[in-house]
């Protein structure tokens, strides 16, 4: 179980409060307007911006006091997820050890996780040579062996096209759920928010609210997510 | 936030600081035993001479870039993008190297006096002024091609197009579009190779001399060697440090371009061109002025190679040596103050740090080290080291331009990924600072090497006939009219200078991912 407490962040003008609980292992989309914070609020959960005021806990400890690598967290980012001189194999690698040394089990485990995403022999392929789809596997790849309980996804697919953006969040949510991963996951999009099922996040005028059942939330839109969708 | 370890920004503030020691040290030393006094007026003269050749050269290089930067924006032929690269060259070509090319084709016995005396002419002099200023022109107008070759790339083409589109003539474009660009970065060019030449003392020291043709650099030399006034000397290096901070302060106000510039090969599509022929002379020009004194050079000093003396190859022994380390300790500097800079809230003043080698010229930190090292060493035991260090303060603004950009560039890309997967500093610098950085490594060891092989300057202060450099070597074959000999010395420089550059410059580009 994920609690932000009394979570106050700001920047200059910018404010973002939030006051919620993500049961463990939840499957949430967070959506909103551009601008609103929704990747302010990922990074204040990662630990790359600090918030204010306010606690973070995971199952009721705090952890916003740790550095992003000690927390339970792994965050898939927009961009810059793949180190480009280091094979997929060695950027999976990374998720065991940040050093990248392994044992023959570890490295065994770097393989089954690229067969887990459907990259089986593609371990010595470099960034530059994957398309944007298998890029995000491999960055997906390594998030799982970090066995880390919660995942952030901050727009991972954006770049990708509507078929390609489908399957990965397809195949990330049904990893996600078999290995009982927490994923809160940054969209614009309705449809994606749809496709993850489960809950929505709605981050607008400086607010993340507690995270609602997707389908009641688009059937029924407040006034904030009504204006953004525009209908 | 991300709690880093602070190893990696103790080493680059310790790096900065002892630069920064260095040169404040020698600043020192020469504030110290400057003797107060009036200047004779043959300083005086070597001030006014450095100031007005400065500006005589720098207008005459930028005046001739202009129309040969704007041949080869809008023309493609074969060879262009090699031509590009070799305007690039002059950066790593040994001063004393393209010097002795000038004598071949415009000396006494040159090419340009030989075809003369067959056509009854008299016989041209290079030697004062006017020899000084075709040098620095030589080495300047490339230099000068390059920076506004960038400025007429970097209108976008769409504003070609919108100009074709709306049926503007030669002249609206010229002035709507291309002369705004030209205000904009002329007065940075000229005063980037103005300040190349308030510095000059290779030139000077070889082709000007007397009380007509003596910079600054020079006399500090000659006060130094021929007088052994230490207390006068001290005084010039003053005066020089004047004049370098003084228009260095100017450098900050006016916008001054980048040298290192790429991207210089793409042409862009135009629609207002003329017939081709004029662009064609201003390029066969250029490249005939540039490239007939390094052809004369090769033709008479690859026979000579051969017989060379041994000197010349103990001297080539320890210009490598001077190349190694300088290359190593400026890049592990840039390395350091990069790194420290990209990291701390601060981190400009760290940086400028390692900048302030630009305040000082190369006599200006030798009459220091000099007047620092004379009481507990002899000079000529000192000659190689205090070279290679004085050549890496020098190479290091162009290793910290190189390398600052791009560690913050891999800070700001990869610093969250590494601190979400808890990598800790070693790994950081091991796995992903070095194998990212490989190029501008290769590039700023491979320009500190060139830069150091080809110097001479405050290795004449200190060596003897044991302690010399190629350089300084070929120098005094050159004066003792072993001109033969001179032409096979300043191949094997001219050699080794590329060699330096390419192989550190290669070994970061191969099998290095972009």
């Amino acid at each position: 179980m994920l609690t932000l407490e009394g979570l106050v962040i700001r920047q200059g003008e910018f404010v973002l409060r939030a006051d919620l609980v993500v049961p463990a292992g939840a499957q949430v989309a967070v959506m909103g307007p551009s601008g609103a914070g929704k990747s302010t609020l990922l990074s204040v959960i990662g630990g790359f911006f600090d918030a204010d005021e306010g606690r973070i806990l995971w199952e009721g400890e705090r952890i916003d006091t740790f550095a992003p690598g000690k927390r339970p967290v792994a965050t898939i980012f927009q961009d810059n997820n793949l180190f480009p001189h280091m094979s997929a194999a060695e950027n999976v690698a990374l998720g065991i050890r940040p050093s990248g040394r392994l044992s023959r089990d570890e490295r065994e485990r770097v393989d089954e996780a690229l067969v887990a995403v459907g990259l089986d022999g593609f371990e010595d392929r470099k960034p530059g040579s994957l398309s944007g789809g298998q890029q995000s596997r491999v960055a997906f790849a390594r998030a799982l062996l970090q066995e880390r309980p919660l995942l952030l996804l901050d727009e991972p697919f954006a770049a990708l096209g509507p078929a390609m953006r489908g399957e990965m969040q397809a195949l990330v949510g049904d990893l996600a759920r078999e290995r009982g991963r927490t994923m809160l996951m940054v969209t614009h999009d309705p449809g994606d928010a749809r496709r993850i099922g489960g809950e929505t996040i709605l981050v607008a005028d400086g607010r993340a609210a507690a995270p609602m059942a997707t389908d009641e939330l688009l059937r029924d839109p407040p006034p904030a997510l009504r204006d953004y969708l525009g209908s | 936030m991300a709690r880093r370890p602070q190893p990696l920004i103790f080493a680059g503030a310790a790096a900065a600081s002892l630069v920064a020691a260095l040169v404040a040290g020698s600043l020192v030393a020469v504030l110290s035993r400057a003797e107060g006094g009036a200047l004779s007026p043959g300083d005086w003269a070597a001030v006014r001479f450095t100031l007005w050749q400065a500006v005589v050269s720098a207008a005459l290089s930028v005046g001739l870039a202009v129309p040969v930067a704007r041949a080869l924006a809008r023309r493609q032929f074969p060879g262009r993008g090699l031509l590009v690269t070799l305007l690039g060259a002059p950066f790593i070509l040994p001063v004393i190297v393209a010097i002795l090319g000038l004598l071949m084709v415009f000396g006494r016995a040159g090419w340009v006096n030989d075809a003369g005396a067959a056509l009854g002419l008299p016989p041209l002099s290079i030697y004062g002024a006017h020899g000084v200023i075709l040098a620095h022109v030589f080495f300047n107008l490339p230099l000068a091609t390059r920076l506004i070759l960038q400025g007429w790339q970097a209108i976008p083409a769409e504003r070609f197009r919108l100009a074709a589109s709306l049926g503007m003539a030669r002249g609206d474009i010229a002035r709507h579009i291309e002369w705004p660009m030209l205000r904009a970065v002329v007065p940075g060019a000229a005063l980037v190779v103005f300040m190349i030449c308030t510095t000059s003392f290779a030139v000077a020291l070889t082709l000007g001399g007397g009380p007509r043709a003596t910079t600054i650099e020079l006399a500090i030399y000659q006060a130094f060697r021929f007088d052994f006034e230490l207390g006068r000397a001290a005084l010039l290096a003053l005066l020089q440090l004047a004049v370098t901070a003084g228009f260095g302060a100017l450098a900050l106000w006016v916008a001054v371009p980048e040298a290192m510039g790429r991207g210089l090969d793409r042409v862009v599509r135009r629609w207002d061109l003329g017939p081709a022929w004029g662009d064609a002379v201003w390029i066969a020009l250029a490249s005939a002025f540039l490239l007939t004194p390094l052809l004369a050079l090769l033709l008479r000093g690859l026979p000579a190679m051969i017989g060379l003396p041994g000197s010349v190859w103990v001297a080539a022994g320890h210009s490598i040596w001077v190349a190694a380390v300088s290359a190593t300790t400026c890049t592990g500097t840039a390395l350091a103050i990069a790194v420290a800079a990209a990291r701390v809230r601060r981190g400009r003043s760290i940086e400028l740090a390692g900048m302030l080698g630009l305040a000082a010229s190369p006599l200006v930190l030798g009459t220091g080290l000099f007047i620092v090292t004379y009481p507990f060493a002899r000079p000529d035991t000192l000659a190689l080291p205090v070279t290679a260090l004085v050549n890496t303060v020098m190479a290091l603004p162009f290793a910290l331009r190189a390398l600052v950009p791009a560690v913050q560039r891999v800070e700001e890309e990869y610093a969250p990924l590494a601190a979400s997967l808890g990598m800790g500093d070693a790994v950081w610098a091991r796995r992903v600072l070095w194998p990212r950085l490989r190029r501008p490594l290769g590039f700023s060891a491979g320009l500190a090497a060139a830069l150091s092989m080809g110097d001479l300057g405050v290795i004449a202060l200190f060596a003897d006939t044991e302690s010399a450099t190629l350089p300084l070597q070929l120098y005094r074959l050159m004066g003792a009219y072993r001109m033969d000999d001179a032409a096979g010395a300043a191949v094997l420089l001219l050699a080794l200078s590329l060699a330096a550059f390419w192989i550190c410059d290669r070994g970061g580009r191969v099998d290095a991912d972009a």
